[in-house]
């Protein structure tokens, strides 16, 4: 799955894209279509702004593909925030057992080179995102 | 994840480790880069084995590939807890060669240092995933602990199941400031230490053995 071009269209290449992704868009994806639907956003210079934000797993899983994807003067990797995670013994023994874990927090992705976090706690995250 | 699934994964999982109890475990050291991982690996190995892991160094990423030292036995009130030590690069979302032009690095070598690192962060998120059975987190106590890297690392460990140890290193220096770190994960146990000058490595054993045996 694809992220629409942005209509109108940026000819000047002067602003910056937003994508914000609800949590209904990803729920039916697989781990890559998620990792590629992030990771095709960033690297074409675009803010990505998951609703429910990714599983650990899936984070683990990102930061690899970033990685394997790094190309000097070309690609730095990404800048990635999120709010704290929630105390885990917010978790019963059971969802401990079976592996459930809340991961509905709002996540902020961007390219290292554009974006750049001001302040972070548990309730606000500040950024600065510049140009290409 | 389905439940029958899941219930089934966790009962492999927990029996996995129940008849795996013989073997060495697997304790990947983790952090951001230039936390002291090495300074650790390296100290624990020498202390218990004689040798050395791998080349310290104030450069970030000098630690390119996950490095494991097997059978260190460490002895602890008369038992003898055997463990593999499993050095990994130092994790992060991004890699800038540039970085590497402020440490005196050509561009050439600066270029070939970036490609290894981004390929030995990947490396280190595979160990973690796959080939750990435990987890030693190093910090830098002069550092604020409340960084992206550090969540989301501590979330997969949690995720895993993974019995993890916190370590506030570098107490050997003036800024070190251990409260921040048990303030930042104040559900897993916090020991100060500096590897570099061995202060406190009596109690970091005491919990290896403690956690890991």
């Amino acid at each position: 799955m694809e992220m629409p071009e942005a209509t109108p269209t940026d000819p000047d290449g002067d602003g910056v894209q937003i994508d914000l992704i609800s949590g209904a868009r990803m729920e039916d994806l697989a781990s890559m279509e998620k990792i590629r639907l992030i990771l095709d956003g960033v690297r074409d210079g675009n803010i990505v702004i998951l609703e429910e934000g990714l599983s650990p797993d899936e984070e683990s899983k990102l930061i690899e593909v970033t990685m394997t994807e790094i190309s000097p003067d070309e690609f730095n990797g990404i800048e990635i925030e999120t709010y704290p995670r929630s105390e885990t013994a917010d978790r019963s023994f059971l969802d401990r057992l079976m592996g459930r874990e809340s991961t509905k927090k709002l996540t902020v992705i961007g390219p290292a080179n554009q974006i750049q976090t001001l302040h972070k706690d548990e309730n606000l995250i500040s950024a600065l995102v510049s140009r290409k | 994840m389905g439940l029958l699934t899941g219930l089934r994964d966790s009962i492999t999982r927990v029996t996995e480790r129940l008849f795996s109890a013989s073997d060495p475990k697997r304790i990947g050291i983790y952090g951001p880069p230039n936390a002291g991982k090495t300074t650790l690996a390296n100290r624990i190995a020498r202390d218990w084995t004689g040798d050395a892991i791998g080349p310290e160094s104030h450069v970030p990423h000098e630690t390119r590939r996950a490095r494991r030292k097997e059978n260190v036995e460490i002895e602890r009130n008369g038992r003898t807890v055997t463990i593999d030590i499993v050095d990994t690069p130092g994790v992060t979302t991004k890699v800038d060669y540039k970085e590497f032009l402020e440490h005196d690095i050509d561009e050439e070598d600066a270029v070939r240092r970036s490609r290894e690192a981004t390929e030995g962060v990947a490396e280190a998120m595979h160990w973690l995933r796959e080939d750990v059975d435990g987890v030693i987190y190093v910090l830098d106590s002069t550092e604020d602990p409340f960084t992206q890297v550090n969540t989301m690392l501590i979330g997969i460990i949690e995720s895993q199941d993974l019995p993890v140890l916190i370590l506030a290193n570098k107490t050997d220096l003036e800024d070190s400031n251990i409260k921040q770190i048990e303030n930042a994960f104040p559900q897993h146990q916090t020991i100060p230490l500096s590897a570099l000058e061995g202060d406190n490595m009596d109690e970091v054993y005491d919990k290896i053995a403690e956690y890991f045996g």
